[in-house]
């Protein structure tokens, strides 16, 4: 069918406001930011000068790369699964009949609401050595607390444990009311039938679920790279870059070694790797997702 | 807010001024960045400076901007400087000034001051200050707000070990020494810290072992001489071997109040912290001089005032005027009672204001006393990347995951493929 010329016309000035935001804050930047990990950094001295993929090969040679590009990877391991399990368990334990119900809804999500960085500020008290909350604890029981955050072995899971205990309320909401939304029907039908309260967990509801995991788990996958506020209170990616995370080392290469055009590259590294993940996520398990 | 409305105020009434065509003199406004890196009201102490310089100098108008930490600071001024909107002098790091005259940002004063009165007074500084400010043979920065680190001690445990509270440890033995008599199972002898600021405390136990980390014109680096990795030994070792440290690393923000709470006995800290510690420890604290190893030792640190190069002749005198104000010994005085930051010149130490406080607050001149002391901070060109090269080798080893010696040599070969362009 053809669209009268004014239709064609009108169509396109409805959609010009949206498409300037997106052309001007998004496709603008990338692309430049592309044209830019092409180039070598410069100065007032040694100007700036098109070298190809040098920029590109000094990374594959970079070991600090390589070492937070793993740390990302584990630390995405660490706290997906585990945020998103425990939203489950806590929107199951809050959507029964319970007594002050809405008070512990709210506690579960207070930590959402708080900015990462005064989450940070707060965790980073419990885990300080000696006289924060974790090893005052420890130490009344009668073990010898630890240097949390200045140990290469326990810093990166120690963040992992603050960022499931930031995450895992805001996930909770969604499950919660995708749990609202399950007809009460279906639990009686099961119930019938002498399904048990697992069977039913597993065969009726968590299917239905789906839908909510799929967009709850491309937005943990999001922020497990998005999310590194907390490194500038708690640990500057250190000790030895044991705790460093690919966007943070994106920021320290921009703005303290002002290697814009190496950082640059970096940053396409982790676009190609958002959008490789975004498009599998979509494309695989979406068809295993049961919609309504 | 109030700030914004009477520059505004200010600005009508001087349009109204220059339309009536009664202005006596062309009017200069200037635009200055700021970074606060310690805590404390410090915004409004600087606010109120430039009002007084505002009110005696009718000619000149600053809008002094608050621009977070120097980080920060630097970001803005140099974003600023290439939208074509630039600030015509700032307050940044010291030790930002390599990359700043590799982006050909800043002029040297030696090209702005104009009569012997102003070259006099470009000597008027302590040497030790205007070391970060000075390379190539001209001045760059002239010191603000600096500091030293300074070792606070905690005199009530010392007495409960047994030890002379007036009598802080000279040297690295004895602090070695002390510690071990105060070290029990819930406290520790001493502790240095190792996140946020690690090669600014190693610049302090190289120097003390009788190194320093850079030369002089920023492109060569010494981290792998024998007395700097003897120092970085000598670090690892409180917390492996001696057993008067935790072993580990140490949060730099968090350890005042370890200090505070009397965990540990003797802290490594800016003198930044002197006012906090002074209004917060509920003991008899002290404040001494880093102890020595084969000399005493501490780099300095904190901010300087540069001039951007896009300005004019105008702008240039104007923002003379105001740093010279800044600087003058009453207000760097002044600066110095408000916040705990040294005064920047002799003559600072001699107004009636800081005399009086220092007799009444004797712990306010170890910074100045230990100058004589004090070398530059580590600075560089590339300065970023060589300063985290060599904080990752200090984790590195005080983790336990490197070798002091491999974890030097090689940050080395890193500073040595960074710098060699600049030789």
């Amino acid at each position: 069918m053809q669209l009268p010329r004014k239709n064609h016309v009108h169509a396109w000035l409805l959609l010009m406001p949206a498409a300037i935001l997106l052309i001007a804050f998004t496709h603008y930047p990338t692309v430049t930011t592309v044209v830019k990990s092409l180039f070598s950094k410069g100065t007032a001295i040694r100007p700036s000068q098109f070298t190809g993929l040098d920029n590109y090969r000094m990374m594959i040679e970079d070991p600090v790369f390589w070492k937070v590009l793993g740390n990302n990877l584990w630390f995405a391991l660490g706290t997906i699964p585990t945020s998103i399990a425990l939203a489950i368990v806590m929107a199951l334990f809050v959507n029964r009949a319970l007594p002050g119900r809405s008070l512990v809804r709210m506690a579960y999500f207070t930590p959402t609401i708080l900015p990462m960085i005064a989450v940070a500020n707060i965790w980073l008290f419990f885990y300080t050595p000696d006289i924060g909350l974790i090893d005052q604890i420890l130490t009344a029981v009668g073990i010898s607390g630890r240097n949390w955050l200045g140990d290469p072995a326990t810093v990166l899971p120690a963040i992992m444990v603050m960022t499931i205990w930031k995450e895992a309320g805001f996930f909770m909401i969604f499950y919660l009311a995708a749990m609202q939304n399950i007809p009460p029907e279906l639990k009686e039908a099961a119930r019938l039938e002498g399904a048990g309260r697992w069977t039913y967990f597993f065969r009726v509801m968590f299917p239905l679920l789906m839908p909510t995991t799929l967009f709850v788990f491309i937005n943990a996958v999001l922020n497990s790279f998005k999310l590194v506020d907390h490194l500038f209170v708690l640990t500057k990616g250190g000790p030895d870059n044991a705790s460093n995370l690919l966007l943070y080392y994106i920021f320290e290469t921009a703005f303290s070694y002002f290697e814009t055009h190496y950082a640059a590259a970096l940053t396409v590294v982790l676009l190609v790797l958002l959008a490789a993940m975004a498009l599998g996520q979509f494309f695989i398990l979406d068809k295993r997702v049961h919609y309504r | 807010m109030l700030q914004k409305m009477q520059l505004m105020m200010m600005g009508l009434l001087l349009s109204v001024c220059l339309t009536a065509g009664t202005a006596a003199a062309k009017q200069t406004e200037l635009t200055m960045y700021y970074p606060v890196a310690v805590g404390g009201p410090l915004t409004q102490v600087i606010d109120g400076m430039v009002d007084q310089f505002m009110a005696e100098n009718p000619g000149i108008t600053v809008n002094a901007i608050y621009a977070g930490n120097y980080n920060d600071a630097r970001i803005k001024a140099l974003a600023a400087l290439k939208s074509g909107q630039p600030a015509q002098l700032s307050v940044l790091f010291s030790i930002d000034i390599y990359e700043l005259i590799e982006q050909d940002a800043i002029v040297a004063f030696d090209d702005v001051v104009q009569t012997a009165e102003e070259k006099a007074w470009l000597n008027s500084f302590y040497p030790t200050l205007m070391e970060n400010g000075k390379t190539a043979g001209k001045t760059w920065g002239i010191p603000f707000q600096r500091s030293t680190i300074v070792m606070y001690y905690n005199k009530d445990l010392f007495r409960k070990a047994g030890l002379d509270p007036e009598q802080p440890p000279a040297d690295w033995d004895e602090m070695v020494a002390m510690g071990k008599k105060i070290t029990t199972a819930d406290r520790w002898g001493v502790m240095i810290p190792s996140t946020g600021y690690p090669y600014w405390m190693f610049g302090a136990l190289a120097m003390q072992n009788g190194q320093v980390l850079m030369n002089g014109d920023g492109n060569t680096t010494y981290f792998d001489h024998p007395a700097v990795i003897e120092a970085l030994q000598f670090w690892k070792d409180l917390g492996a071997k001696h057993g008067v440290m935790p072993s580990g690393t140490i949060e730099w923000g968090t350890l005042r109040q370890n200090f505070l709470e009397g965990k540990t006995a003797m802290m490594w800290h800016s003198t930044g912290n002197l006012t906090a510690v002074k209004d917060n420890a509920d003991f008899d604290f002290g404040v001494a001089m880093l102890p020595a190893s084969k000399r005493r030792g501490t780099p300095t640190g904190g901010g300087n005032f540069y001039i951007f190069k896009q300005t004019t002749p105008d702008e240039r005198r104007a923002a003379m005027q105001l740093i010279k104000f800044m600087t003058s010994p009453e207000n760097s005085a002044r600066w110095s009672i408000k916040t705990g930051y040294m005064g920047v010149s002799p003559a600072a130490y001699d107004t009636a204001a800081l005399k009086d406080y220092v007799a009444g607050f004797p712990y306010a001149a170890v910074a100045r006393d230990q100058l004589s002391h004090a070398t530059a901070e580590l600075s560089t060109y590339q300065t970023g990347r060589i300063r985290k090269t060599l904080d990752d080798a200090i984790q590195a080893t005080l983790t336990g995951a490197k070798t002091p010696e491999a974890s030097l040599k090689e940050a080395q070969g890193v500073a040595d493929r960074l710098l060699k362009p600049y030789r």
